[in-house]
């Protein structure tokens, strides 16, 4: 794992090296400095020696600025390299999505990505900026100080060796009790999350059930856990500081009597004596320091395991050894697939699958919800591998093309389509990135879209929203088709792609479609049973298994289920699902 | 100290940025929301705070007074006498000793202030959502309502247990070496006053530059997030349309921006504390210099002793202002968060003037009277003005006269609508999205009240009736089901919480559920996560048609209750409300006209006004709106 996160480091090693160096530079700076500091009384103020006060002044001004230049430095390449080394792992990541399969997605979940993207690296990175600095500053100066104070004075330095376990010890122990309890607390937190944001959504539900105060009671139920175990987890820190403090005062006071006692004996100097409680100070707070690092780290090797997950999942889906660039023809064949979302065989989605589509037919799919109708499609364009079997487009196997020159050739308007953020001309050159406008407007035309984008102010410069919340439904699918059709594929695929555009506008499409691009081989994928009346063929599916593939007119003779469906929309229309 | 508390939300600490727009105000009453409470606590933990600032203060001049008033005597003298140290020793041991069980216990109550105190502001803000009006939840999104019980609270708990008592305990130690620090020397307090000054510009300045880029971090940073959300939710499009490299692109050149705008803004912040450490240092040694000058030559009469002591005390006297200085930002932050809560606690509850309740009634001597046992039969209690009471038979009759209606004064939604449902009628709406078909519903429970017109149920004006009861005697079926996280059982019971067992079962038949549910892992007592995850779209409808069937109310609202099932399981869901429907005041909004073909009477809204009204048949043959409708000639959206 830790290499995985090492390689994002990239570029910024030098940063992240520079980093604790000057760190590690500021630490013996300052460790000097108290000792001095204590020359200075020493030998200059207490004998009167004005000029070894000066000199030393002098020498400890520069090494002040110095130690000034050093911490500043540190802090510039810790912010430096903590931000590249996000950026690089943001990066990373956001291309390895790129090359993801659409099984790799599935496996991760979008909104499981995006916080991998967002709250996880910008943990990581607070975490690696706190380890090349502040990790590496405390023990720094644990060891510096302890071995100028062992330097300045070795017996009474022997002090700290008894107090230091008894406060390393103490935060252990308290940080090791709090810790699950945080865990937990932050689980329940969890909880009272959960309980406002169903309030949230649900408050027309709450108020037609005159349920204010039941919710109120679960609230509070939630909330008093929350104040029980915060408060048990504080109460634990709150032993931190009188821990620390205790450390502190008994090296004080003990520092205090053997050095008094050194002091009367000749072994040390007055000054000697104010540098190693300072020094104290130093050691211990590095100490106190260290324990909090160790908490934060260990919090943030959560958000590090899932990135790491990101950054490990390799592609399945890879160009074909072939490499084949062109697709010769939009004949489409499936022999004997099976095919599973998962690799396990066991629950097959689709089954046995036998198929013989020729170059430019209309071939409608219906079936059932859930009876594997986009999978089937899905398998064209190669989003899926087949589990066995094999899918021919062209006459090749699919995975014999380049992806690219495939999925050119095979353009799907997916049943949960999205368009982005930009302007509607924008959106449709996702299609083709040279569509000159003329371009654009027929293939518009094509999809019906062409008027209503018109009737907008500012008509195929108009801005769509994220997501496309600024239009409708029906106008959102249009603009799906009409960018599908820009690619001018040789197979195009509908799947419930007209499932908000009232029948009028769907049979207008149909039309524009039979009669501009008639050598397009369409699939249309459709629940409205008029959608696929005029289809060559029709494909009728149940769990995953081919149970007609006929002229419409021979189903509705022979085939149970078609007619059923045929049937029950004859009698009130659909007019939006 | 700071305390290694990490937020549960990680990376969102930073709050959104803003500031408070009136500081001092929220402040004071922050402070008088833990004083009115806590007041004991309040004076006790001030009384610590105090002992424990002034043992700070006279432990960092003990090792001066130890050199200077026993250990230096003792080095001239020839007998070692260790009886006065030991002494002195003691005595700051017990000082020592008073310091750390100060600050053990004021930490400790702190831990009770502040905890208790976060919980009332929950249960506060929790309490006082809950009366909120629909408008409320209409008009603000849910993401920033939660930010308020997350990232507000957690910045509020933060500046409660640490800033507060910091703020105190810093105050007090300034006040008090400032003290000492003068009957030293005023000569080198003025020296470190001016020190302090240049400190505090220095710091000021860089946190006003570090802010700037913080700023400018925190929208990078939200267009990279922004654009990471909107290309991994489309990434199956991008995959299609083979954009990858296009977005690659993109997003390296955000990236890449986000990357200088982080590194000045951690750059600043990194600096701040080697610089203020430095500066410490800087004014240690020019303390020395200075001090020393003046005690050799002997100006203002300065000792040695008295130096060293200074030079102790100075650091006293930096450290704190320092230490508060770090703390502004965070104080800042929290300042804004709890101006955000006392806002939402501030909201205006919805308003019930109505004093008309639903009572169980049963009939003696052919009289309508109330009763305490549950009789299954309802009646409005009607109090009037001279005393009087009178009992209406709850019966779902509800009629809309002239209704006027608009979300904002400005803009009218519902232009005259007037219409009359007898009990047991089923009246169903259809219109394009907009139409106003579910803003009549809206009225009918008071989400919202009228502009102009009447609405009566069972003839009592609805002003009147109690909106908790108005609300009992509806039953409400949506098309975003609201599952609660629970089992099974409890969700269904939450129609009526005192149902029994047996009831929630019959409910589940009434409505189709049985079946699937008996087929759940746990039966009725399988648990449900996240709205209902792992039950399908039609599933969780039938659990909701058997949530309103348990509460059994004379009027229902199904507003486009199956819309989002496909049209084989809305076959076995329209069984359901079929069986839900029967013997009720139905009002149903519906896409799928197939839905509403058989209800006695159909309102074809347009633009917020009823434009045709008849049933089926007589609207087909009228061969207006709702006959384009049907025939497909039409869309709706």
């Amino acid at each position: 794992m830790l290499k995985k996160l090492l390689a994002c480091v990239g570029e910024y090693k030098k940063d992240s090296l520079f980093a604790p160096l000057f760190v590690t530079f500021e630490v013996i700076l300052e460790v000097i400095i108290p000792f001095l500091m204590a020359y200075i009384i020493d030998s200059g103020i207490e004998k009167g020696n004005m000029s070894v006060v000066a000199k030393i002044g002098v020498v400890l001004v520069f090494l002040v600025l110095l130690s000034l230049c050093c911490g500043a430095l540190s802090g510039k390449y810790a912010a430096s390299a903590s931000a590249g080394f996000a950026k690089n792992l943001r990066q990373k990541m956001f291309h390895s999505v790129q090359n993801f399969s659409f099984t790799n997605i599935d496996h991760f979940s979008a909104s499981g990505l995006v916080t991998r993207l967002t709250t996880d690296v910008s943990n990581l990175q607070h975490a690696y900026q706190m380890i090349i600095r502040i990790a590496v500053r405390s023990p720094a100066m644990l060891i510096f100080s302890l071995s100028m104070a062992f330097f300045v004075n070795s017996k009474i330095a022997l002090v700290f060796l008894g107090v230091t376990p008894f406060l390393a010890f103490g935060l252990f122990f308290i940080m090791s009790k709090a810790h699950p309890i945080f865990e937990k607390v932050f689980k329940i937190y969890d909880n009272l999350n959960n309980v406002v944001q169903e309030n949230l959504h649900g408050i027309r539900v709450v108020k037609t059930f005159v349920r204010e105060k039941f919710e109120e009671e679960k609230f509070k139920a939630v909330s008093k856990d929350i104040y029980n175990n915060f408060s048990r987890a504080e109460k634990l820190l709150a032993f931190n500081s009188p821990i620390m403090q205790t450390s502190m005062y008994t090296c004080t006071l003990l520092i205090a009597w053997f050095g008094a006692k050194l002091i009367l004996s000749g072994d040390m100097s007055r000054g000697e004596l104010v540098s190693i409680i300072t020094y104290t100070m130093q050691i211990l707070m590095s100490l106190m320091n260290l324990s909090m690092i160790f908490v934060m780290i260990t919090i943030s090797k959560a958000s590090a395991v899932r990135i790491c997950e990101v950054l490990s999942e390799t592609t399945d889906i890879q160009d074909g050894e072939k490499n084949l660039m062109a697709v010769k023809d939009g004949s489409i064949v499936f022999e004997n697939v099976n095919f599973s979302y998962s690799k396990s065989t066991a629950s097959l989605c689709l089954k046995n699958i036998n198929l013989k589509i020729n170059s430019g037919e209309t071939i409608g799919i219906i079936g059932p919800t859930g009876s594997a109708k986009s999978s089937l499609v899905q398998l064209i364009p190669r989003l899926y591998d087949v589990t066995s079997g094999k899918v021919l487009v062209g006459g090749e196997n699919v995975r014999d093309y380049n992806i690219k020159a495939l999925r050119d050739s095979v353009s799907m308007v997916l049943q949960k389509n999205e368009l982005f953020s930009g302007t509607i001309k924008e959106n449709l050159r996702w299609g083709d990135e040279n569509a000159t406008d003329e371009e654009i407007i027929h293939a518009c035309r094509l999809a019906q879209a062409d008027e209503f984008i018109q009737s907008f102010p500012d008509g195929y410069d108009t801005h769509i929203e994220q997501g496309g919340k600024n239009v409708s439904g029906g106008q959102k699918q249009r603009l799906c088709i009409a960018r599908a059709l820009l690619k001018k594929p040789k197979i195009l695929i509908l799947d419930d792609s007209t499932s908000a555009v009232d029948t009028q506008t769907d049979k207008l499409i149909r039309k524009a479609f039979a009669e501009e691009i008639p050598d397009t081989t369409k699939l249309i994928i459709a629940q409205r049973i008029s959608s696929i009346e005029h289809a060559d063929k029709v494909i009728v599916l149940e769990n995953g298994e081919i149970v007609a593939f006929d002229t419409p007119k021979n189903l509705l003779e022979n085939n149970e289920i078609y007619r059923e469906i045929y049937e029950s929309q004859q009698k009130g229309a659909t007019c939006n699902e | 100290m700071s305390r290694p508390l990490p937020s549960p939300r990680g990376g969102r600490m930073m709050g959104n940025g803003k500031k408070a727009k009136d500081g001092k105000k929220t402040l004071k009453r922050l402070l008088s929301c833990i004083f009115k409470d806590y007041k004991l606590h309040f004076f006790v933990v001030l009384i610590f705070i105090i002992i424990s600032a002034l043992a700070g203060v006279a432990g960092s001049l003990f090792i001066e007074t130890l050199i200077d008033d026993y250990i230096t005597p003792m080095l001239g003298s020839a007998s070692l006498d260790f009886a006065p140290l030991l002494r002195a020793i003691l005595f700051m041991a017990l000082i020592y000793a008073s310091g750390v069980i100060s600050i053990f216990l004021y930490n400790r109550i702190m831990v009770t202030v502040a905890q208790g105190v976060l919980k009332q502001i929950r249960d506060d803000m929790f309490t006082k959502m809950q009366t909120l009006p629909l408008r409320y939840f209409d008009s603000h999104s849910h993401g920033d309502t939660m930010s308020r019980y997350t990232n507000d609270t957690d910045t509020l708990r933060q500046m409660i247990a640490q800033s507060i008592p910091q703020a105190f305990s810093s105050v007090i130690t300034i006040v008090s070496v400032f003290a000492a620090m003068l009957a030293t020397s005023w000569v080198l307090t003025f020296l470190v006053l001016l020190f302090v000054a240049v400190m505090m510009t220095i710091s000021r300045k860089i946190t006003g530059k570090s802010s700037k880029f913080f700023i400018a971090q925190q929208k990078s940073l939200g267009e990279v997030n922004g654009f990471i959300e909107e290309m991994i939710n489309g990434q199956k499009v991008i995959k299609v349309f083979c954009h990858e490299e296009t977005t690659k692109s993109s997003f390296d050149k955000m990236n890449n921006e986000l990357c200088s705008n982080a590194t000045n803004a951690n750059t600043f912040a990194n600096i701040l504390m080697p610089i203020m450490g430095n500066m410490g240092h800087l004014q240690y040694v020019l303390l020395a210099v200075v001090g020393g000058l003046l005690a050799i030559n002997g100006i203002t009469g300065i000792t040695i002793g008295a130096i060293a002591a200074f030079l102790q005390l100075s650091k006293s006297f930096t450290m704190p202002i320092n230490h508060m200085s770090q703390q502004i930002n965070s104080i800042i932050m929290a300042l804004a968060g709890a101006e955000r809560i006392f806002e939402l606690i501030d909201e205006e509850p919805e308003k019930d003037a109505g004093y008309v309740t639903l009572v169980n009634a049963e009939y003696k001597d052919g009289e309508l009277c109330e009763t305490e046992k549950r009789t299954g039969l309802w009646a409005w209690k009607h109090p009037h003005q001279d005393g009087s009471l009178t009992y209406t038979p709850l019966a779902g009759d509800v009629r809309l006269t002239d209704v006027d209606f608009g979300y904002v004064p400005e803009k009218t939604v519902l232009h005259d609508i007037s219409l009359y449902a007898k009990p047991g009628q089923k009246i169903a709406f259809v219109g394009a999205t907009g139409a106003g078909k579910t803003t009549i519903t809206n009225l009918i429970n008071r989400f919202y009240d009228i502009a102009d017109g009447k609405i009566r149920y069972d003839g009592i004006n609805i002003n009147k009736i109690k909106k908790s009861d108005l609300r009992k005697s509806l039953g409400v079926v949506l098309q975003d089901t609201n599952l609660f996280t629970g089992t099974v059982m409890e969700n269904i019971r939450y129609g009526r919480l005192d149902a029994t067992d047996e009831e929630v079962y019959a409910a589940a038949r009434l409505a189709n559920a049985d079946g699937f549910i008996k087929m759940l892992p746990n039966g009725y007592n399988t648990i449900l996560h996240h709205g209902g995850e792992g039950l399908s779209q039609g599933q969780r409808q039938l659990l909701a048609i058997a949530r309103a069937a348990v509460s059994d109310p004379p009027v229902m609202i199904l507003d486009e209750a199956t819309s989002s099932i496909d049209t084989r399981t809305e076959r076995i869901v329209q069984k359901g409300m079929d069986s839900l429907m029967k013997g009720r005041t139905v009002f149903v909004i519906a896409h799928r006209l197939s839905t509403i073909q058989n209800s006695d009477v159909i309102m074809v809204l347009e633009n917020g006004r009823i434009i045709e009204r008849g049933n089926h048949d007589e609207l087909i043959a009228q061969k207006g709106k709702y006959y384009s409708l049907y025939t497909g000639a039409f869309e709706l959206e």
